[in-house]
């Protein structure tokens, strides 16, 4: 049988290859998977991971959609890496993107139809702290009250999810929607919509802030005080106690920045891609987001290709959708797996594996 | 608003069917998180559960069959966990985070053609007059198989925790795994099966929502209903006749809050709807409040990584 035997230190061409691996091992699951749908698994494939930036047919709308999905997924993935680092596990993004959604969409509809450049700015502005607030409230009842964050967050999703149906049906309803549970159209308010920069790329205000955000928390990372603490505080809580890290502070900084990156998300998201407050606007990103982080192995340059890929698998599914009638849900399985493989791969880093003698006994 | 609609004798009977199903999961997670595992995937196995009863159910049209189905499906799948966090030594916490996500697509995938189907009627219990006697009857002796089997498991869970030497060295598993180790015990064995009986257990609970609860497939029909479960493992401190009490609770203020909305209340049906989401952060809230006994009931080596290095 085999044997697991410690590396004295963690591999670094592990920690390169093993993303890669586990894309490889689920393109193989994943053509089995199609197999079985009684679909080709080499064309079904080729539709998700080739297509969508290849394909001169499909290509034209598909690149750009590349930006949109990929932008709010890694913008999420990086505020929960700093949470996940530290043993801090906010799983209620999506409740905090919905919030953040909600609370700057608010603000930009308040002052409708008034125009100025200072009102996309406010918006972001209150996007970020409808989030941060929505995190907060698992923050305080973990310093405060020792509850656990992980499903003090997740319960706060579907409170958020039904906060959205009232929202919508009552104050934020559109006076022109003919009754429908949508708020007002952002397309039809120049101040407060999140147009693409240059036509057809997708680029878009959010994928700017992205990009703002991948370097800050890069920096942040590697050369601030502030990334070593989140590191000692999850590998060793008393050493990081010892260091002067405040386990208080550090849950209420890694909810806070979490919720705040994923609320404006949600604002960049409702403002632009999805276009007005609906019940159909929570899309997920917010769990999405998590097979991102630890597909990028928390590292915020492996987010940034993290979700890059699975914005391809977003649209990839949706063209096999199209082109192979396969079901919807397939593309979720297939993210699923993606997170399986990734988390078993990863023990090839501290780990060697060794084929075991036979003892005698 | 009109109250007279709601009656107390219905109330208590539709409370019941109510919180079966968390019931029967937190009771699977309650022996789990014993052992010394957290899975938080009970929300994907419980999914797993309610398609694989349901197809099952429809094809054959016995919900028996399809209640074994859903526990094999649980099982199952829990496997994937169980093989990843012993073998592999993965994070529990992003492995059950993997299960749910994973499970959630993938039953998705295999109800996708069973949406708007009629499962077969489950039966109920009709004893010659002690189901008539009013009152007494429909409370005690009419419900449906379902609920004193899921009474019965636990019993069961309770005498096999503290009455047997298998339940013992579970604890032992879960409250120092070293030292488990150390005797003789092996770990990762008995933690392999707590989970499968977690999966089977949340698979049950699972195909209680879509055969006999609600009854129909729905699309994440489970609706946060495993992460309420785990939510009641704390709330009941790791003790099983607690988990009894909280799941009744829970289903009493779902059961309530549907009431409201079908008799009318004031309240935005959306605010009712977060009742049972508030509830549970509130009883959370409580009952980790005092860290000293929280600590004294949870399984000391809960969610630690177990590697034997010799």
């Amino acid at each position: 049988m085999f044997k697991l035997e410690r590396r004295p230190i963690p591999s670094k061409a592990m920690v390169i290859l093993t993303p890669v691996l586990a894309v490889v091992l689920t393109m193989i699951a994943g053509g089995i998977l199609f197999a079985f749908l009684g679909k080709n698994p080499f064309e079904a494939i080729r539709i998700i991971f080739w297509d969508p930036i290849f394909n001169d047919v499909v290509a034209s709308y598909t690149r750009p959609q590349l930006l949109i999905k990929a932008a709010p997924l890694i913008t999420i993935a990086l505020g929960l890496s700093f949470g996940y680092r530290a043993n801090i596990w906010n799983i209620g993004a999506e409740g905090q993107f919905i919030m953040g959604g909600i609370a700057g969409g608010a603000v930009g509809l308040a002052f409708y139809p008034t125009e100025s450049v200072l009102i996309f700015p406010l918006m972001i502005l209150a996007g970020a702290v409808g989030g941060f607030l929505w995190a907060m409230i698992p923050a305080f009842l973990k310093i405060k009250f020792n509850a656990n964050e992980i499903l003090v967050s997740l319960m706060l999703v579907y409170v958020a999810i039904n906060f959205l149906g009232a929202m919508v049906t009552g104050p934020l309803r559109s006076p022109v929607g003919m009754n429908f549970p949508v708020s007002r159209n952002f397309n039809e308010y120049p101040s407060a919509y999140n147009g693409e920069l240059i036509a057809n790329t997708g680029l878009h205000m959010g994928v700017l802030a992205t990009l703002a955000v991948v370097i800050v928390s890069y920096i942040l990372l590697k050369h601030h005080i502030f990334g070593f603490q989140v590191r000692t505080a999850g590998q060793s809580p008393r050493a990081a106690k010892f260091s002067g890290v405040n386990p208080n502070i550090t849950i209420a900084i890694c909810l806070g920045i979490s919720g705040g990156l994923a609320g404006m998300a949600g604002l960049f998201e409702v403002t632009g891609p999805a276009g007005k407050l609906s019940t159909n606007f929570p899309l997920g990103y917010g769990f999405t987001a998590i097979i991102v982080a630890f597909l990028g192995r928390l590292n915020p340059i492996g987010i940034l290709f993290a979700g890059l890929l699975m914005a391809l698998t977003y649209i990839g599914g949706e063209l096999a959708q199209f082109q192979l009638s396969v079901p919807a849900a397939s593309v979720q399985v297939f993210q699923g797996m993606l997170l399986f493989f990734m988390l078993a791969v990863e023990i090839l880093v501290n780990f060697r594996i060794r084929l075991k003698k036979k003892e005698v006994a | 608003m009109d109250f007279s609609t709601i009656s107390s004798v219905s109330l208590i009977t539709s409370l019941m069917v109510a919180a079966t199903p968390i019931l029967l999961a937190a009771i699977g997670e309650l022996v789990v998180e014993k052992s010394g595992v957290l899975n938080l995937g009970v929300e994907g196995m419980m999914i797993i559960g309610a398609i694989c009863g349901f197809i099952v159910a429809v094809e054959t049209g016995s919900p028996w069959l399809g209640f074994l189905a859903a526990m094999a499906g649980g099982a199952a799948i829990s496997f994937i966990f169980a093989v990843l966090t012993q073998y592999m030594l993965t994070n529990q916490v992003a492995t059950g985070l993997a299960l749910t996500l994973f499970g959630l697509g993938f039953a998705a995938l295999l109800g996708h053609s069973y949406a708007g189907v009629k499962p077969p009627k489950f039966g109920h219990l009709d004893i010659p007059i002690l189901s008539d006697i009013p009152v007494i009857g429909p409370l005690i002796f009419s419900h449906d198989y379902m609920i004193y089997i899921s009474l019965i498991i636990i019993a069961a869970v309770w005498y096999f925790l503290t009455r047997t030497r298998g339940g013992l060295v579970l604890r032992a598993a879960g409250e120092n795994h070293d030292a488990a180790h150390a005797l003789g015990y092996k770990v990762i064995r008995i933690r392999i099966m707590a989970i499968l009986f977690g999966g089977a257990m949340a698979g049950l609970g699972g195909a209680y929502l879509s055969l006999v609860r609600v009854p129909q497939w729905t699309e994440g029909m489970t609706a946060g209903a495993g992460w309420i479960a785990l939510a009641l493992v704390v709330f009941a401190s790791w003790k099983p006749w607690r988990i009894i009490l909280g799941a009744y609770l829970f289903g009493g203020i779902t059961v309530l809050q549907l009431n409201l909305q079908a008799a009318g209340a004031n309240i935005p049906v959306a605010y009712l709807s977060m009742a049972p989401y508030l509830v549970t952060i509130i009883v959370l809230v409580i009952m980790s409040s005092d860290k000293k006994r929280a600590s004294l009931n949870a399984p000391a080596c809960l969610g630690r990584i177990f590697h034997a290095s010799s």
